[in-house]
């Protein structure tokens, strides 16, 4: 943060100073203990967030850990132009991890539903960290996108088969975290627990963060599709009879797999912009992803499944 | 219909429509403003009916964190789950959890965020059953504010009082005492005084400074955002007037000296050495003369080196990175301190505990302790005392179970830097983790050093039989197992001795077959033999026992007068003779080791049972047998007959 926006006149700290602090702090305590640590990147603006305070948190050095991408082979292509870019301007290794038994069975979200999230991001997630043997994996979710995300803790453990149990968690007092763990358990570690959507635009905006300029309102091509506005991003989309792709001038306000994000009608072309009109709106961020839209408390059964 | 759409214009306050205009008109402005906001962080403690849940809600309503597909979602789930027979129910804003939502309670400390023009906050929502003390108190460990629920129809309560001992315990300065459901006592500035006069009695005798009573409805909003039409008569500020001006933690370490723990030491090539940390207290300047905690050495910080340029002051909060003028040794765990304010260092404390674990506590025993960045071991005595936290009385006790508080001495492994937690909580708050199952078991406040550890440790001590086992914090013991081959002696020995390992005790387990591969292995299976190799067994049992363990033999040692010289050479009430009472037919059926059918056919002399006596104990201490009780139920009534002696 510039040295302006450091020292406001006052000897005390912004709130986006305090938030900072605390993701750096959590950061080198995860350094400080774990034997093979990585952080996940999900090309996102909480990822890139992360990354972002992560090269802060170790500078001069560059973040001693590698960043880990779990692919699905869906993502927007503007999504994997700038992980490439991010990871080489950060000096971080790269790996790029697609679940080999999703890639042999084709599995897609045109034809698999569920199935696709299950096998590309969850099961995914899983092989990388066994493969790679990781014990602790950064994670960029926020306690404000969901209740369930609310109660989890910034060092959260998982059992030797990568599940979550919301009944036994460990108490966080102060800013003492417990790191210990039997051999095979693993932690996922939320630096940025406490910080809430507009934090994050907030700081992208102070700090010049480069995100995808999908968050950015563009004439896109979309087709209308259950209610969610699907953006026809490569060759590969499957057109229902009768659709065809309409140019609207869109944005994103979260990115995954491209046919399934729901954009929302823009045009808000700069940051300021965008945050106007996050502020102003009505619903609430994860509403732009299908796979929330089963239950309330989806979020939490797929998390203790392993889901991030 | 947007969440503004849904209130009454009278509910809101005014900034929510000036900070909507703002965004509507001039985003620059708004996002500067944001920008140079505060964060406070907060509790919500009360009991379950106190209408915490409600309250909450009821914030985050009023200051517009609530979208429209929230919305939506509130009004289905009120007309299914909620207790508000039809009305919104806030509550549901905030109970996170499937199996809480279900149960109606709230079991789990979640977090909660929002922002009014002058401050972001952070609420920690936590339980108020009493076997939820853990988690209130880790949600007020990092609390600058607590607000304290009241019941107006019900008053201070039992509840009310061990939440704001609680709180007071965690050194929170601000309180607020929020007299809620005004509303159902006709909005009586009567019942309030009344309230807050009981209150104030109490929170005189627990210590507590000073605290702010505002009397308010969560379920109608009186005094939250907006101040009550109904109660003309309170004068004070709104709940979140108070929230956007009380004074944050941060500031109040400012004008501490500094220190800084050490987190991390950044050392990518051999021209830099950085050490990196979150400042606690104080400020530091490049120039600063510095010194390094326990080691003492000194030297002046360098720079201050940043992603965003060297800085010329760094501040209690912030995580930096420090270079010293001096290559000197500095690690991980060390405390930076100004070099003419260090702070202490010792090896022995006074704290208080809250237990946080299942498995109660056990003096004697060595705990992981976690302080500021280093990690070492630490064992506790005997509760000087536990307080009750309902009626704040001084208990004796021996130990402490789940969500119990007593006070302490600690003794860590090596001395630590510190300060007295009411002064510095990051310094003197403490975690304990069990070793074996990585469980976070407590939380400690150290209150001061204990002299004696300036010099305990240079006493020379004469380290006797008493010496090792006091350490271990266990009385030696011999379990001797004694019955025939086949019995399950080796299985029920083993069952004990896992159940006393998990309790923390020393124990040594000695086995017939295994002994028999080295000590003795000279020895065969003639009478004479049988002696010898008993009398060895019996001879390292007692030097065992001298050093303090537990020893647990399992032979078969059939004859009575091998089994007296036994308990002749240990000290009185150390011997537990342990007839493993299983009938020759069993034992022989079982035949586990293919020994029985060897025997029978005469492929084996000397046999136990077939061609040699055995003589049962005639007043052995303990007598199991494996007919009619499991090895398990066996191995409990072992282990409860060593306890009770």
């Amino acid at each position: 943060m510039s040295q302006e926006a450091l020292h406001p006149g006052t000897d005390r700290l912004t709130h986006l100073q305090r938030l900072e602090a605390e993701s750096i702090q959590i950061m080198r305590e995860v350094v400080a203990t774990a034997e093979n640590p990585v952080m996940l990147y999900s090309v996102g603006k909480d990822s890139a967030c992360m990354l972002h305070l992560a090269k802060k948190a170790f500078y001069p050095a560059p973040p001693p850990f590698p960043l880990l991408h779990v692919d699905t082979t869906w993502k927007f292509r503007a999504m994997y132009a700038l992980r490439d870019r991010a990871a080489r301007e950060a000096g971080m290794e790269l790996i790029v991890y697609q679940n080999p038994e999703a890639l042999a069975k084709g599995i897609n979200p045109f034809d698999h539903g569920s199935l696709h999230t299950d096998m590309w991001k969850t099961e995914g997630l899983k092989q990388a960290l066994t493969q790679y043997g990781f014990d602790v994996a950064f994670g960029g979710a926020r306690r404000d996108e969901e209740k369930s995300r609310a109660k989890e803790r910034i060092f959260s453990f998982r059992s030797a088969n990568h599940r979550w149990d919301p009944k036994n968690q460990r108490p966080e007092l102060w800013k003492l975290y417990n790191t210990r763990k039997a051999k095979g358990e693993s932690i996922r570690v939320f630096p940025l627990s406490n910080w809430t959507e507009l934090d994050i635009w907030q700081y992208i905006q102070l700090e010049g963060i480069e995100i995808v300029p999908l968050y950015f309102s563009e004439e896109r091509p979309v087709v209308d599709r259950d209610g969610l506005l699907i953006m026809v991003d490569d060759d590969r989309f499957r057109f229902r009879p009768g659709e065809k792709p309409v140019m609207k001038s869109v944005r994103f306000r979260t990115l995954g797999c491209y046919p399934l994000t729901g954009a929302v009608e823009s045009h808000a072309k700069t940051l300021p912009e965008v945050i106007q009109e996050m502020l102003l709106t009505t619903t609430s961020e994860r509403q732009g992803r299908a796979i929330d839209h089963d239950s309330a408390a989806s979020m939490e059964k797929k998390k203790q499944e392993g889901y991030f | 219909m947007t969440a503004r759409n849904m209130t009454t214009p009278g509910d809101f306050h005014d900034h929510v429509y000036v900070a909507d205009r703002l965004i509507a008109e001039d985003i620059d402005a708004y996002l500067d403003r944001h920008q140079h906001k505060t964060m406070l962080r907060f509790i919500t403690c009360g009991s379950v009916d106190d209408g915490k849940s409600t309250l909450i809600g009821r914030l985050l309503y009023d200051t517009k964190m609530v979208f429209e597909d929230q919305l939506a979602s509130l009004e289905h789930d009120s007309r299914v789950l909620g207790t508000q027979s039809g009305g919104i129910d806030f509550a549901l804003l905030v109970d996170g959890l499937a199996a809480e939502r279900e149960q109606g309670i709230t079991i789990d400390v979640a977090y909660r965020f929002f922002a009014t023009e002058k401050r972001k906050f952070i609420v920690a929502d936590t339980p108020g059953h009493e076997q939820y003390t853990r988690n209130m108190v880790t949600g007020a460990s990092t609390a600058d504010l607590a607000v304290i629920l009241i019941d107006a129809r019900q008053g201070v309560l039992t509840q009310t009082r061990r939440h704001s001992y609680l709180v007071n315990l965690l050194g929170i300065r601000n309180i607020v005492l929020a007299v809620n459901k005004m509303d159902l006592v006709g909005y009586s500035a009567d019942r309030f005084d009344e309230i807050v006069a009981d209150y104030r009695a109490f929170a005189q005798k627990i210590g507590m400074e000073d605290f702010l009573a505002i009397p308010i409805s969560g379920l109608a909003g009186d005094n939250v955002a907006a101040p009550s039409a109904n109660m003309p008569w309170y004068r004070g500020p709104t709940l979140l007037d108070h929230l956007e001006t009380a004074p944050l933690n941060d500031s109040r370490m400012q004008d501490h000296p500094f220190r800084m723990p050490v987190q991390w030491v950044n050392r990518p090539n051999l021209d830099f050495r950085g050490f990196t940390g979150q400042i606690v207290s104080g400020q530091v300047r490049p120039g600063d003369a510095i010194r390094v905690l326990p080691s003492g050495k000194t030297t002046t910080v360098k720079s201050i080196p940043t992603w965003d340029g060297d800085l010329a002051t760094a501040v209690a909060g912030q995580s930096v990175t420090l270079t010293f003028a001096d290559e000197i040794d500095c690690s991980r765990g060390d405390v930076i301190t100004a070099a003419d304010a260090p702070c202490e260092v010792a090896d022995q404390f006074e704290a208080t505990l809250v237990w946080m674990s299942d498995a109660e506590m056990l003096p004697g025993r060595p705990y992981l302790l976690k302080t500021g960045t280093q990690m070492l071991t630490a064992t506790v005595t005997e509760p000087k005392y536990e307080v009750n936290v309902n009626t704040l009385e001084q208990l004796a006790s021996k130990t402490l179970a789940l969500n119990a508080i007593g006070v302490v001495n600690i003794s860590t492994d090596r001395p630590i830097p510190f300060e007295a937690y009411r002064d510095n909580p990051d310094l003197g708050g403490f975690i304990l983790i069990d070793r074996m199952t990585n469980a976070t078991v407590a939380a400690g406040m150290i209150h001061f050093a204990l002299r004696r550890s300036q010099n305990i440790h240079w006493q020379a001590l004469d380290v006797d039989r008493d010496a090792h086992a006091s350490l271990k914090n266990q009385k030696p013991a011999v379990i001797w197992f004694t019955g025939l081959s086949g019995s399950g002696k080796s299985t029920i020995a083993n069952l004990v001795e896992r159940k006393l390992h998990a309790m923390g005790k020393h124990t040594f387990l000695l086995d017939g077959d295994n002994v028999r591969h080295g000590l003795n292995r000279d020895l065969g299976f003639t009478d004479a033999d049988r002696v010898e190799n008993i009398r060895r067994v019996g001879e390292v049992a007692k030097l065992m026992t001298d050093a303090g363990l537990i020893v647990l033999t399992a032979f078969i040692s059939p004859f009575r007068s091998e089994r007296r010289m036994v308990r002749e050479l240990i000290a009185d009430g150390e011997f537990l003779e342990v007839y493993v009472n299983t009938p020759l037919e069993v034992a022989e059926a079982r035949d586990v080791k293919g020994l029985y059918r060897k025997a029978r056919a005469g492929a084996l002399k000397n046999f136990t049972g077939i061609d040699s006596p055995y003589e049962p104990p005639e007043a052995p201490e303990i007598a199991v047998n494996t007919v009619s009780q499991t090895p398990e139920e066996a191995a409990d009534l072992i282990v409860e007959a060593l306890l009770r002696r």
